[in-house]
């Protein structure tokens, strides 16, 4: 019988703290991202008008920064519109549906180690789980929902459309996302957030999970429905997407969502991979970095640089075609993944076995290159030389073709036009002899 | 002692209380006019094009990509608890996942072979 190990040992002070401490802390965790949200919304503005050449929001509030709290402000006046053929119920529910999760999927995410809040000892996190990662993964999930149900609800063309595709997206990138994380819990033997960042403190796993830290961000972008994966609001396609019958607060829900989404997502970058709440290089040279509040600083640094990369794509890319996307998702991402998550196991497993690193490392992606990349290779050689048979053969078919429309005889000869000959004929050419008839 | 759960039950509420409070607030504090073209669905100023009463239709592509994703969501489903329990499998514990990821790449390649993968 194995003896499998308990994660729940090294999850420190997450039990005892007393019932004022964690609403003090949930209270602080939906300020946070309600604020992030904000602050991201004319960050991602004003960025994106720099690298337009443009100055972006400047008119509120010290250089623009409180537009986005105008915006919302202004959304709570809007009229409501509720179309006419909308399912009501199902239209009601779907932004409250989509911007709950958003919120509750931070729940996990540690943002320092532990300091002492009011004479109590507790760690800056809401709390932690031995399946930690697993709540944000099922709360992406829910999040859905609320996209397939608003699209559907709203009894309109396009929004339908919008939600299905963002549905079709959000799944298959999901996939991609979950296959990312394998690694990384494979090399903390630990699904608790606190617990992986812990494992971190020699080196971040960025490091020697470099594949999956890369797949991770090109998956998150397509998962959060941003450019260049915002195929669900395609404008030149889709109008808005989804959102297109919404108005007012309801509109706003979805967008609240999509900018907490976007900070998940930076924040679970920077958990797994970026070393979490640990200070980068030059600062954690400095002994009292990674102790007290500090932590909070680094992390919240992280975030924003994640979020500057989502802007950063925004700004640079154009949208990717429908099947394009879906290709990338299902057949590059995945496979790569699969392959890779083969061979870092491998060699995990193997190292942990005695063996030397050398041999640990080239044994497995030996087997790799031998019995995954070479027969891959093979397979798609094959594919584009029969593809390129193929096409010649159809383009030697079309040549022996006669043509299908009527082409006229070498030897043609225009018969002349009888009709209109006689017709010329009988019609009074006007003269202008005399003027009697025009004066009448 | 608290559950650990309870943290996320609690930002549960208040997310849920907040999103509700906004959509139900929404109606009170916006203005109200009516006008009937506003109530149609959107379709870029033109008339609309009469739908059908009921649940829409829609292409059987999306379903199929679904039923896709619950087959890889299964697979990434059983690989973690074998990411975190790895060093207590050990060798045997890496020969069954790599047979265990071997099958399902075989039905990945069924899958796209039949041009389950393709989308025009």
């Amino acid at each position: 019988m194995i003896a499998l190990p308990t994660s729940t040992q090294n999850l420190p002070g997450f039990g005892d703290q007393p019932v004022w401490l964690v609403l003090i802390k949930v209270v602080a965790v939906f300020a946070f991202l309600v604020v992030m949200t904000l602050f991201s919304i004319v960050f991602e503005r004003k960025v994106v008008g720099r690298m337009q050449n443009r100055i972006g929001p400047n008119r509120v509030g010290p250089w623009g920064t409180l537009q986005s709290l105008a915006d919302g402000i202004k959304l709570a006046f809007k009229e409501e519109i509720i179309p006419a053929l909308a399912d009501k119920p199902v239209y009601f529910l779907a932004p409250i549906l989509s911007a709950t999760p958003a919120f509750v999927a931070f729940s996990v995410i540690p943002f320092g180690p532990q300091v002492s809040m009011f004479g109590h000892k507790t760690p800056l996190q809401l709390t932690d789980l031995p399946v930690g990662v697993l709540v944000v993964f099922a709360c992406s999930a829910l999040g859905v929902y609320g996209i397939v149900l608003s699209g559907w609800a709203s009894g309109s063309t396009y929004p339908l459309l919008g939600g299905l595709r963002s549905a079709a997206q959000m799944i298959s990138y999901e996939v991609a996302m979950g296959l990312s994380m394998v690694a990384v819990f494979l090399f903390s033997n630990t699904m608790s957030t606190s617990g992986i960042v812990y494992e971190q403190r020699h080196i971040w796993h960025v490091v020697p999970l470099f594949v999956s830290f890369c797949i991770y961000a090109i998956a998150v972008v397509g998962e959060t429905n941003r450019a260049p994966f915002d195929l669900p609001e395609a404008e030149s396609e889709l109008v808005g997407g989804f959102h297109t019958e919404y108005s007012s607060f309801k509109f706003a829900m979805f967008f609240l969502a999509e900018y907490i989404n976007m900070v998940t997502v930076s924040a679970l970058a920077t958990t797994l991979f970026l070393g979490g709440w640990r200070a980068p290089w030059p600062l954690s040279l400095w002994h009292s970095a990674n102790a007290g509040w500090w932590p909070m600083l680094w992390f919240t640094g992280k975030v924003i640089v994640g979020i500057f990369v989502f802007v950063w794509l925004r700004g640079t890319l154009p949208r990717l075609r429908y099947d394009q996307f879906m290709h990338l998702g299902w057949k590059v991402l995945i496979p790569i993944n699969l392959v890779w998550i083969m061979a870092v196991t491998a060699i995990h497993v193997l190292r942990d076995r005695g063996w030397e690193a050398w041999k640990a490392t080239t044994v497995p992606l030996a087997l790799v290159l031998l019995l995954v990349v070479v027969p891959a290779l093979m397979m798609w050689e094959g594919a584009t030389s029969r593809r390129a048979a193929d096409r010649a053969a159809d383009d030697e078919h079309e040549a022996r073709l006669t043509p299908t429309f009527p082409t006229p005889p070498m030897d043609l000869v225009v018969p002349s036009p009888k009709r209109l000959a006689t017709a010329s004929v009988r019609r009074p050419t006007p003269e202008l002899t005399d003027g009697d008839d025009a004066d009448g | 002692m608290l559950s650990p759960y309870l943290p996320i039950l609690l930002l549960f509420a208040l997310a849920l209380a907040f999103a509700t409070f906004s959509v139900v607030i929404a109606p009170f504090v916006g203005p109200r006019r009516y006008n009937k073209a506003k109530l149609d669905f959107y379709e870029c100023g033109i008339e609309p094009t009469p739908q059908p009463l009921g649940p829409h239709r829609f292409p059987v592509k999306y379903f199929l990509t679904a039923m896709l994703f619950i087959v890889f969501d299964i697979e990434i489903i059983f690989l973690y608890p074998y990411a975190v329990a790895n060093k207590a499998l050990g060798l045997f514990g890496l020969v069954e996942i790599v047979l265990f990821i071997v099958t399902v790449f075989v039905a990945y390649a069924y899958v796209w072979r039949r041009g389950g993968l393709d989308w025009d």
